[in-house]
């Protein structure tokens, strides 16, 4: 201790304790934050609120309105919730791009932390469906067989049979899922972006969002029978069979015909 | 002057040359060009060693499946499913195009490619053949001793034309095999029946559905089925959808009743075309969409028919609330679900 003392002048003291303080600083912030999606909705304080509503009069006011009650061109947003601004701006669809059948996803315009400002904002014009918790989300936590049951009832339709996307009509279609984030993916579900449907914690329970979250996950390690084409079904299907396959067996005739020289 | 009229005679000796001959010149074969194999041996010794390779390549690829289908078992995981695919198809195809494309490769390059003539005959025998052939014929049938026996040829022409039913009745019988159309005018919705979430069977309160809502329903009373469940879920399904009481147009029910409650439209999800589950939901322009046609329904305006090849609205559920605030079936549908079918019309 006294050794210590001693060298308390010493001139390299000052930088030493402040590494020693950032260490503890990054430590103690380890050890007591929360994950991202709970520091969203948990610890949404007034100066996020305010941060947010600036980011909102510079960027969404124009069609949203200056209170965000909605204009002739956009929806009003009181009481969407922190989970659709989480979704549409967290995927890029907002702010939109260009008018057309409905906004697409594209780079994402925002920092996470702009985002959760942005969110918090809206969620204190009404009360909505805030952001889920990364537990809520975990696929694997979800049964994936129960899934399936419940996706191809709900969601097969659209987004086809194991979440390749489609179409719907002039010029809407339903995305890929394979892609898409957990959380994004529940608050589509929880909010029902642009033609989607709502699906409500009654219809869908938050495990069964899982389930169907676990379900879309299993996806992504690719299809047993080889080349899928897209998964899109007949259309990609016809179209190699029709014009690769008999493309070739039409080449192969014309050289087993044609003459040698 | 001059021109319409030369020209008028080009067309008449053009008119003039376009009479056929009376009869064509033997063309003859074309003339026989020897291949560069024919000639060069060096091209002779290269394409030998080009089909030795293609043959070789299908042995090799033959015994790549056959190590392949002991090797690379299919196995649990997709990825080993895949490797085995993979290999397996492409030691078949190397299998086969190599015998083919080898073989074909050898024919149009090395073997013999000289055209020879062979005249053909006149295709009627002589008079006198055909004499000797008839008599044979009617020798024959005078052998056989049919000729004198009426009722074996009788009962033999009668066995082979009958022959034909014992394939032909079960087949057609076994078509539809059940001709009761009753079934399809009802479904299992009863006054009373509570909606239930498909597949899950949770049953649905009125106030948990919420606007821009869409939910796939079925019978509560389903589960109690012990068989034919399929069959009846297949007509009883339905789409509920909540919509603001101020965008709801119209439902089906007759005047002075209501089939909706508080906004809450239930229709059958089974399309009028050929009956398609119809379950793309648009939330933002209430139309519902068939998968199969693209047949389009307005969920807003009594489910009317807006686009595609469908002629009738998806039939209406009546709806209503009961004491606990589920929500029930007022009855059954008012008309048969789903696409036309003979008798449809008659009660």
């Amino acid at each position: 201790m006294k050794a210590l003392a001693a060298r308390r002048h010493d001139r390299r003291a000052p930088a030493l304790l402040l590494l020693l303080a950032l260490l503890l600083v990054g430590a103690v912030y380890a050890v007591v934050a929360p994950s991202s999606a709970q520091a969203a909705t948990k610890t949404a304080t007034a100066d996020d609120i305010a941060a947010g509503e600036k980011l909102f009069q510079a960027n969404c006011s124009t069609c949203h309105g200056p209170s965000a009650a909605g204009t002739d061109s956009a929806p009003s947003l009181i009481g969407v919730g922190a989970a659709a601004v989480d979704f549409q701006v967290g995927t890029g669809r907002m702010p939109m791009q260009m008018s057309g059948p409905q906004a697409q996803a594209k780079p994402v315009q925002f920092t996470d932390e702009q985002i959760a400002q942005l969110a918090a904002y809206v969620a204190s014009l009404g009360a909505g469906p805030s952001i889920p918790t990364s537990e809520m989300v975990d696929p694997a936590l979800g049964d994936s067989a129960s899934g399936m049951a419940l996706f191809r009832t709900n969601c097969a339709m659209c987004h086809n049979a194991i979440g390749a996307g489609g179409a719907l009509s002039q010029g809407k279609f339903a995305p890929n899922l394979w892609g898409t984030t957990p959380t994004h993916l529940y608050e589509a579900m929880l909010t029902g972006p642009q033609s989607m449907p709502v699906f409500n914690d009654a219809n869908l329970t938050p495990e069964e969002k899982r389930d169907i979250i676990a379900f879309i996950d299993e996806q992504g390690n690719g299809s047993p029978g080889g080349l899928d084409l897209g998964s899109l079904g007949p259309v990609s299907e016809g179209l190699w069979a029709w014009v690769v396959g008999l493309g070739l067996l039409l080449g192969l005739s014309v050289w087993i015909g044609a003459k040698s020289s | 002057m001059s021109t319409p009229h030369d020209s008028h005679q080009e067309l008449s000796v053009s008119g003039g040359q376009a009479q056929p001959p009376a009869r064509f010149e033997n063309p003859g074969l074309h003339e026989h060009k020897p291949r560069q194999a024919d000639v060069d041996p060096r091209v002779t010794k290269r394409v030998e060693r080009q089909v030795l390779l293609l043959l070789t390549l299908s042995i090799l690829g033959t015994i790549a499946v056959v190590w392949a289908y002991f090797a690379l078992p299919p196995g649990d995981t997709v990825g080993s499913m895949r490797l085995s695919n993979l290999v397996l198809g492409v030691g078949l195809a190397v299998c086969l195009l190599g015998i083919g494309i080898g073989g074909n490769y050898y024919i149009k390059l090395l073997m013999s490619n000289r055209e020879y003539v062979e005249e053909r005959h006149e295709i009627r025998s002589s008079d006198e053949t055909r004499e000797i052939a008839v008599q044979m014929l009617k020798d024959g049938g005078e052998d056989s001793g049919l000729t004198r026996r009426g009722a074996i040829i009788g009962a033999g022409v009668t066995a082979l034309a009958l022959f034909p039913l014992s394939l032909l009745v079960p087949l057609i019988g076994n078509v539809g095999e059940d001709w009761n159309v009753r079934k399809f005018k009802h479904t299992i919705w009863k006054k009373g029946t509570r909606l239930a979430t498909d597949p899950t069977g949770r049953p649905i309160k009125a106030s948990d559905v919420t606007i821009g809502d869409v939910w796939h329903v079925i019978p509560e009373s389903l589960e109690d089925l012990h068989e034919g469940k399929l069959d009846e879920k297949a007509k009883a399904v339905v789409l509920l959808v909540r919509l603001d009481p101020r965008d709801l147009k119209s439902d089906q029910s007759p005047e002075g009743e209501t089939w909706s409650h508080d906004g809450i439209v239930a229709y059958s999800k089974i399309c009028t075309h050929v009956g398609c589950p119809v379950a793309l939901y648009e939330q933002q322009t209430h139309h519902l969409l068939c998968p199969c046609h693209q047949s389009t329904f307005d969920v807003a305006d009594s489910c009317k028919v807006v686009f595609g090849p469908a002629k009738r609205p998806l039939p209406q559920l009546p709806i209503t609330v009961d004491d606990e605030g589920y929500l029930v079936a007022q009855g059954d549908f008012a008309e048969p679900i789903g696409p036309s079918f003979w008798e449809r019309a008659t009660k």
